[in-house]
């Protein structure tokens, strides 16, 4: 029976691992190839040129200035989405009635394609007629109206309050969870003992927490990274380039000017940036999480 | 133990600012979308004054736009049908048959839901033109259903390995084979993991942008987020019709979400942690 059951795990995992294997893991691979090629597809062009892409990315300003947009990009919603998503599971994390009903809100953002979401804040971000200039007016907080996605230094910082707006959510929700394992008793004993709500919340729920911190920094944070249609649809990588991260970088190359061999370098660029950070974060998290995770 | 007034309130309105960033987005664009066109140039008033259904039947009305809700429908549900297909057998043998290699296989597809999209679509584009299927469905079927494929995988994974094991053995101590132990006991009480991940692999492929802006020319096969992001606009552009498209756009996954919150939110929690 047991090398009939062998056999029969082997047939039924292997048309998804084909399907991987075809559509994925051999694409990145090609991808590798195509990068040491100058390929242009329209024109039949493709020749061998060697590191010749790679040369000339360590030279190019664009693609450097796309690398730290994507970084800083990364950095300051991640942190922000992270403590968002926190302060969110905390106020949460106590029985009231709506707390379903929060939970289907949170959902909200989540679900809008991201698409929709980049039009819906475009038009928020709208220099005349926008909501966002609307209330900084009648509050009193800024008289000139702010030209949002038209200024290099407002542009990325309106495009991580997006998705800050977009993937709080999922951290909250993440968090939410995490919460839950932590024993109710404990709070009861902490405030016996005279634990204020800040000390309850550092001394008990931030290490409980750690594990699930750990793993809503490396979904968000690998997330971020890889930005693309959110970016790509609000702001199209401008002004001056202000937000264009690898991801659009790369395809306005591969897409654009059809340049595929250099374009495809910047892909595989983008590809081993996210394959570095997953890397950190795999030390970071620990033997324990993976054995639980692959076991 | 009642909790003093004060405290309850602070607690009331923190809850209520959480709701309101939340939703204001969306509720904006929801007003926006039945404003007449003179009022949309216009702040104050926030409200319409006269509000107007004009947007919708503008969007409604166009056959393109309705053209791509039809190929985001025909997409999101053959790519979510093929990811089950392929992901609840495979998640069925990882859980509960014995073989080598398995911890590989849930590895490597947590590393492919990882991957960049812009990092695959050079070859991949290569390919879809070589085989002559560029703005079809078929080309997105495949991407959406492939990419959607680590998630259900885990999701059902997880959800197989729920059911407790004795019911598979007592299965198959009464004579069913492994394969008929599984379509009979173990995927009717897998229906709620199956509903999960039927619901994300869905959501995925209605929202996914980078395959479907590449692989789609035409309103032939081109899906509603490419649709809305190149929104026609002849000299400015026509916010209140986009506003209504995206209500429209966003409401198959809205509904799904709202539906199955508490499914949705377990399975992101166990694809994320295996809770």
């Amino acid at each position: 029976m047991r090398p009939d059951e062998r056999r029969l795990g082997y047939a039924l995992v292997g048309p998804a691992v084909l399907v991987l294997t075809a559509v994925a893991l051999l694409p990145i691979l090609a991808a590798a190839g195509l990068s040491f090629q100058r390929r242009m597809p329209i024109f039949e062009i493709g020749e061998y040129v060697g590191l010749a892409n790679y040369r000339f990315l360590a030279g190019d300003p664009r693609f450097w200035n796309s690398l730290f947009n994507t970084a800083y990009f990364t950095i300051v919603s991640v942190i922000l989405e992270l403590a968002a998503g926190l302060a969110i599971a905390v106020l949460l994390d106590r029985p009231f009635s709506g707390r379903g009903w929060m939970r289907a809100v949170l959902l909200v953002p989540w679900a809008i394609p991201t698409v929709v979401s980049a039009r819906m804040w475009e038009w928020l971000y709208n220099g005349e007629f926008g909501l966002l200039n609307y209330l900084l007016r009648a509050t009193g907080l800024s008289v000139e109206p702010v030209n949002w996605l038209g200024n290099p230094h407002w542009a990325i910082h309106a495009a991580i309050l997006m998705d800050v707006w977009k993937t709080t959510p999922f951290a909250a929700l993440l968090l939410t969870a995490g919460l839950q394992t932590v024993p109710r008793d404990l709070y009861r004993a902490a405030r016996v003992d005279g634990a204020g709500p800040w000390e309850i919340f550092r001394r008990i729920m931030l290490p409980a927490l750690k594990p699930m911190i750990l793993v809503v920094l490396l979904f968000r944070t690998l997330d971020a990274f890889r930005v693309f249609d959110a970016v790509y649809v609000l702001t199209g990588g401008g002004p001056a380039n202000t937000t264009e991260t690898l991801s659009i970088y790369a395809y306005k190359v591969l897409f654009q000017t059809l340049q595929f061999g250099y374009g495809s370098a910047l892909a595989v660029t983008a590809f081993l940036c996210v394959a570095l950070i997953s890397l950190v974060y795999l030390a970071l998290l620990g033997r324990e999480y993976w054995k639980r995770m692959l076991a | 133990m009642k909790r003093p007034f004060v405290r309850r309130m602070a607690f009331a309105v923190l809850v209520a600012a959480v709701a309101m960033f939340s939703l204001a987005p969306v509720a904006w664009q929801a007003v926006t979308s039945v404003k007449p066109e003179a009022e949309l140039t216009r702040l104050p008033p926030i409200l319409p004054v006269d509000p107007t259904l004009d947007h919708y039947r503008a969007v409604l009305g166009d056959a393109s736009f309705l053209r791509t809700i039809g190929n985001s429908l025909a997409v999101a549900s053959a790519s979510t049908l093929v990811a089950l297909t392929l992901g609840s057998l495979a998640a069925f043998s990882l859980a509960r048959l014995e073989f080598k290699g398995k911890g590989a296989v849930l590895g490597v597809a947590l590393a492919i839901s990882m991957f960049p999209p812009v990092a695959t679509v050079s070859p991949l584009y290569l390919v879809v033109r070589a085989l002559g299927l560029r703005d079809t469905w078929t080309a997105l079927i495949a991407l959406h259903a492939a990419f959607a494929l680590p998630l259900t995988l885990w999701v059902l994974t997880n959800f197989f390995r729920d059911i407790p094991e004795e019911l598979y053995h007592a299965a198959r101590l009464d004579g069913c084979g492994p394969l008929q132990a599984f379509l009979r006991i173990l995927l009717p009480l897998a229906a709620p993991g199956l509903g999960a991940a039927a619901i994300l692999a869905f959501i995925f492929s209605w929202n996914e942008f980078l395959f479907a802006l590449t692989f789609t020319t035409t309103e032939a096969s081109r899906t509603v987020p490419v649709g809305i992001a190149l929104f026609p606009g002849m000299h400015e552009i026509p916010y209140g019709d986009i506003a209504a498209a995206s209500l429209v756009a966003t409401l198959p996954a809205i509904s799904l979400a709202l539906i199955f919150q508490r499914r949705i939110a377990e399975g992101l929690t166990a694809g994320a942690t295996k809770g």
